[in-house]
């Protein structure tokens, strides 16, 4: 029994490692296309299904076979070729669309950091109040209510990003209703409940007998919380945040709808923009040959960006000291 | 007689009641969905279709994976050729240009003013050119927010086709596809919208916008819609009226298997768009219950499609696709 529910347990561990290792075997094959194509270059490229006319081959466009002509106007059909399997793969080396990541990377980090800048003071405000601020009678329904925050779908943020706050922000700042700033701020609103109620339970795990001396030191409420309580919960404090960071990253359905979806680079904050989830749900479906390989590289990028920021965040914040 | 066809279908197909499935274009979807229902509650025999939009359309059914598919985007005889599909046309739409600027209730746009909107050389809406032929609305000295699709979309491709077709400077420099890196956005004047939905959104929310969209979308989500200058010159409204004016003009081939995208029309509204099914050439026996369910369609759906905002085809290119259906061997069982 002992050994079965050993070998159990090891089983499930195993898993989850073969899994990401297997996400990541995929992303690269399916990506490899696209890496071969524009190779690192596609991080600092800004550009995206731009056909790119060359000059010293004026014919190209012409000749190709990916493109077919409807009375004198060029239809992209390297899509429909690649699709029926009838573009080989020569013919889809010589496409001259340009496929970059650049605009889609800055806009998922932009994003983020508002968020995060938006969310982690709101946050710590709320647990400090509820761990240790609030009366009882107050603090019980407020952290319930934070927690079914926190179970909303995020397609209902996305709708009323989209419909109430979007515009609200617009009115505020000027810039069309959906731009880099409201998917921020919605992004926001949505990890503000994670953050929230873990830091407060990391927070009600410091020992009573602690406080209770620093307050017989003569400590106030303000000196116990900062000098006791928070470092105190500073593992669960700092993992509630890298699991909203990892939340804000890969965000897909609130952000479609209020970022813009636009591949431009933001000039400044009401400018919409795109990011790297919003661009993946966008055109996948409609997406084959180099498209979707540049799609897949884009995916690869965000497995590993998320990847190397939690590794980060938990190397370098959660080391023992000791 | 229809009722007497009607009874003899109904008792040859009760006792084989058969199922088909398709893929493919989302715009023609609410229409298909009604044909559907319609078909089943008079025949029993079930089709099933899932809007997963037209490149997925063209992929299942290249792939046989479906019974059929459907495409915004026609495909050439070559490549039906090289992937062995025949093609059909089964409906057709308008593409509206939507927009919201306060105080404003009928815009009419011009070709020059189109295409210098779409272009970014004409950015605040007291521009000359738009006040010309609107000079009793109060146009405000307001930045053009210009809405497009943020998705690959069959919608955008037909826009853009129109847009080349009209304009040669579109033509040289975009082209028609399904994605389009706008020229507006460059220059901070752009949004985008996830689907027709999220267009129709940005549009609404944002003041001083305008948008394409298809026809069903914006009477559903009550926008403003301009009144285009068509290729005659004349101006057309945006109605079912206009644009079955123009689809007149479609001028469908069966010989080209009715390869045709059907923007820009000598009269009527301008900017139309067909929707296609493609079938695999090989799967005979299952592509005459694919006929017969379109067949059904075009006898007993028009009115549905009405309602709906689309504009069934004219008589005579119903009566040409039955005949390529014939001829290829795909002709639904009597």
């Amino acid at each position: 029994m002992e050994k079965i529910f050993k070998s159990l347990s090891q089983l499930s561990a195993t898993t989850i490692l073969l899994i990401l290792s297997a996400i990541f075997v995929v992303l690269y094959i399916q990506a490899k296309p696209a890496i071969k194509k524009y190779g690192i270059h596609f991080l600092v490229d800004p550009r995206w299904g731009v056909t790119v006319q060359k000059n010293n081959t004026p014919n190209v466009a012409k000749n190709s076979v990916a493109n077919s002509d409807v009375g004198g106007i060029q239809v992209e059909d390297d899509d429909v070729l690649a699709a029926i399997g009838a573009l080989s793969p020569s013919q889809e080396k010589k496409s001259n669309v340009v496929y970059g990541g650049l605009i889609p990377i800055v806009g998922t980090i932009l994003s983020t950091i508002i968020a995060m800048i938006f969310a982690v003071p709101i946050a710590m405000g709320i647990s400090i109040f509820l761990a240790e601020i609030a009366p009882p009678f107050l603090s019980k329904p407020v952290g319930i209510a934070i927690e079914l925050l926190a179970a909303i779908p995020s397609i209902i943020y996305g709708m009323w990003g989209l419909f109430y706050f979007g515009p609200f922000i617009a009115k505020i700042f000027g810039g069309s209703s959906v731009n880099l700033l409201v998917a921020g701020l919605v992004l926001g609103v949505m990890i503000i409940p994670f953050m929230a109620s873990l830091t407060r339970d990391s927070m009600k795990t410091t020992p009573n007998i602690l406080k209770e001396s620093a307050y017989a030191m003569g400590a106030t409420k303000f000196e116990v919380i900062k000098d006791v309580i928070f470092p105190y919960a500073k593992k669960g404090i700092v993992g509630s945040m890298i699991l909203a960071l990892g939340r804000a990253l890969g965000e897909t359905m609130a952000v479609a709808f209020v970022i813009g979806g636009v591949f431009n680079f933001p000039h400044k904050l009401t400018d919409p923009t795109v990011s790297i989830p919003v661009v993946l749900a966008n055109n996948f479906a409609e997406s084959s040959g180099l498209s979707l390989a540049a799609l897949f590289y884009l995916a690869l990028i965000l497995f590993v960006i998320s990847f190397i920021v939690i590794s980060f965040a938990k190397f370098y914040f959660l080391r023992d000291k000791k | 007689m229809k009722k007497f066809i009607a009874g003899l279908t109904l008792a040859a197909v009760s006792s084989f009641a058969w199922t088909i499935n398709g893929t493919g274009a989302t715009f023609p979807y609410p229409v298909y969905k009604k044909w559907i229902t319609g078909f089943y509650n008079q025949t029993g025999n079930q089709v099933n279709y899932t809007g997963t939009g037209s490149g997925t359309g063209i992929k299942e059914v290249a792939q046989r994976h479906v019974n059929f598919g459907g495409s915004d985007k026609p495909l050439s005889p070559r490549i039906l050729k090289i992937a062995k599909l025949y093609q059909f046309p089964t409906v057709v739409g308008g593409i509206v240009l939507g927009y919201n600027i306060p105080g404003v209730h009928s815009l009419k746009l011009s070709e020059a003013a189109i295409k210098g909107i779409v272009l970014g050389k004409i950015k605040y809406w007291d521009n000359p050119v738009i006040v010309k032929y609107n000079p009793n609305e109060k146009l405000p000295h307001k930045k053009i927010i210009f809405v497009h699709r943020s998705d690959k979309s069959g919608t955008t491709f037909n826009f853009t086709y129109y847009l080349s077709k009209m304009c040669s400077t579109w033509r040289k420099n975009y082209g028609a596809r399904k994605l389009i890196n706008w020229p507006t956005d460059a220059q901070g004047r752009g949004v985008a919208g996830k689907g027709n939905f999220g267009v129709s959104a940005a549009i609404k929310t944002n003041p001083y916008s305008i948008g394409y969209v298809d026809y069903a979308d914006a009477l559903k989500n009550g926008l403003n819609m301009a009144t285009i200058q068509g290729r005659d010159g004349k101006f057309y409204a945006p109605t079912p009226k206009n644009f079955s004016e123009g689809a007149k003009f479609a001028g469908f081939n069966p010989k080209m298997d009715f390869y045709k995208v059907i923007a820009y029309p000598k009269h009527g509204y301008p900017i139309i768009a067909a929707t296609f099914i493609l079938v695999p050439q090989e799967k005979t026996t299952k592509d005459k219950e694919v006929t017969a369910f379109f067949n059904w369609a075009y006898t007993n759906g028009d009115n549905a499609a009405s309602k709906l905002g689309y504009i069934p085809l004219p008589n005579n290119v119903k009566a040409m696709i039955r005949e390529y259906w014939k001829e290829k061997g795909i002709a639904p069982a009597k």
